[in-house]
């Protein structure tokens, strides 16, 4: 089963079309970076994928379910630009918030088989669980919101530019965490990028969106080797990859 | 080598110098406001007795003082009074700002049809509506507690409803995901979200609300700070005057630091 499914999906805001009859297959457990120009609705992909805004036509699936029946089960989780923690709570409290929230609805939410403490020492985070987030990086504020994003134990993790906000080495550092997280809970990932080198480092597959209105422009596989390394930047395959995306993009 | 123990001795050096230095620039912070209130109470003392101003007109500071000591009890009589109705305004009107600031934000029908009379309420000045108000809840604690009240009101209305809607959007992006209802919403991110705005409000309430009682004072009443500073006057007791504002004064001050603490404890982040 698909982790996620499209059927000539649309989504229009009043007159504007932000997504133009997307139909898609999302892998169960593969690694997908979204690239596209600026105002091509990557977010607005995602937003479409987490039942966050409807679509105005065709259909969209979530482990065969629909969005909705998919967020009430906790399948998928969202990491934001912006880590959105809430700055009260201490980073622990902040990774057990889904565990406090959406109680009402009386459904039996899954849970991690790591508690929320093994989810920070997943993400690096060991020893600062009593931070506040102000006391923390950028990039630790970011970690927390991932290992947020793990507690209920999603199978799709929907990532919208997670990273942008960030220098270049502590990205280099979360890309490198990022897969590793990937790799040891088998969750599903759609990771939207600006960054070519980014979106190539980390995914299996490139999704390539096209601008006014948003729509598919093509899958590009990359076969890259995991684990991967910083250092496989430097190499040909790599560069080859980067060069095709630049210049699709710059098509686009 | 020498160069190497040279710069560690530099180094060592500055550390103490920078410690130095952070300590002195702490002294002359809070000295200088210190030194500067001596100086203006020592020029007035030194003005009232060159010039010979009459002592019912402006008493030295020396005398204000031997006041504050010999009227002692008097003063705390009056003191409570007002510190009842400062508190208890205090309480009431933060109270109703809050309560109503939450239905303007659940509702934007309530806030279109109430915040504009919360508006015209907040033009009316105090002074002229606090007559009314003693006519209509007489001369006892209720007047007073009212118009305390209805100072604290406007401005920690403003505040959380500011506070209430400072929630970013990705934020409540996040509550959605979720599937958080209402009420979590407003328990676990609207509520806190808003404390830092509502405790600037009630800074701001703070005193406010000794205004407001000490204002109800005057329009009726026998005993309070409001009270007292009408009969000192009338009856050229300056130095009594003098010796009841600064305890005015010293009333708001505790209620500002009451604020100023609790804020600390709660608000961490």
């Amino acid at each position: 089963m698909p982790a996620a499914s499209l059927r000539n999906a649309w989504v229009k805001f009043g007159q504007f079309t932000a997504i133009q009859d997307i139909s898609l297959d999302i892998e169960a457990g593969a690694f997908y970076s979204i690239l596209g120009p600026s105002g091509c609705g990557k977010s607005t992909l995602l937003r479409l994928v987490s039942d966050l805004i409807p679509a105005a036509s065709g259909e969209v699936s979530v482990f065969g379910k629909t969005t909705e029946a998919a967020r009430l089960a906790r399948e998928f989780a969202f990491v934001f630009q912006d880590a959105t923690l809430l700055p009260w709570r201490s980073a622990l409290k902040n990774v057990e918030l889904p565990l406090e929230m959406g109680r009402s609805r009386s459904i039996e939410l899954p849970v991690s088989d790591k508690t929320p403490m093994e989810l920070l020492e997943l993400v690096g985070l060991k020893g600062r669980e009593d931070a506040l987030p102000h006391e923390l990086s950028g990039g630790m504020r970011q970690r927390v919101a991932i290992a947020r994003a793990l507690v209920c134990k999603p199978r799709l993790l929907l990532m919208d530019e997670p990273f942008g906000a960030l220098d270049e080495m502590t990205r280099d550092h979360l890309n490198l965490q990022l897969l590793k997280v990937w790799q040891e809970t088998g969750v599903t990932i759609l990771f939207v990028t600006h960054s070519i080198p980014e979106a190539v480092f980390l995914g299996q597959k490139v999704l390539m969106l096209k601008s006014h209105p948003g729509r598919l422009h093509e899958i590009v596989d990359i076969d890259l080797p995991y684990p991967r390394a910083i250092a496989q930047r430097e190499t040909p395959e790599f560069t080859r990859y980067s060069a095709y995306l630049r210049q699709q993009l710059e098509a686009c | 080598m020498t160069t190497l123990d040279n710069s560690l001795a530099n180094y060592e050096h500055d550390d103490a110098a920078e410690l130095a230095a952070a300590r002195q620039a702490h002294i002359v912070s809070i000295a200088t406001p210190i030194a500067t209130a001596v100086a203006l109470v020592a020029l007035w003392e030194i003005g009232v007795r060159v010039f010979g101003v009459p002592s019912y007109i402006a008493p030295t500071p020396s005398a204000v003082a031997t006041t504050l000591v010999t009227e002692f009890p008097q003063l705390m009589r009056n003191f409570w009074p007002t510190f009842y109705e400062s508190v208890l305004g205090f309480i009431v009107g933060n109270l109703a700002a809050v309560l109503i600031a939450v239905a303007f934000v659940h509702s934007r029908m309530v806030e279109r049809a109430f915040f504009p009379i919360a508006v015209f309420i907040n033009t009316i000045p105090i002074l002229a509506i606090a007559p009314v108000l003693v006519l209509i809840f007489g001369a006892g604690l209720t007047a007073k507690v009212v118009i305390a009240a209805l100072i604290c009101f406007f401005p920690t209305l403003v505040n959380m409803v500011r506070g209430l809607q400072s929630v970013s959007p990705q934020t409540l992006e996040l509550a959605q995901i979720l599937s958080a209802s209402k009420s979590e919403v407003f328990w676990k991110i609207r509520l806190p979200s808003s404390l830092p705005f509502l405790f600037s409000a009630l800074k701001i309430a703070a005193t406010t609300c000794v205004i407001g009682a000490i204002v109800g004072e005057w329009v009726g009443a026998d005993l309070g700070l409001g009270a007292l500073i009408l009969d000192a006057t009338f009856n050229f007791r300056a130095a009594l005057l003098y010796a009841t504002v600064f305890l005015s004064s010293g009333l708001s001050v505790l209620l500002f630091a009451a604020v100023s603490i609790t804020e600390r404890l709660v608000v961490r982040w």
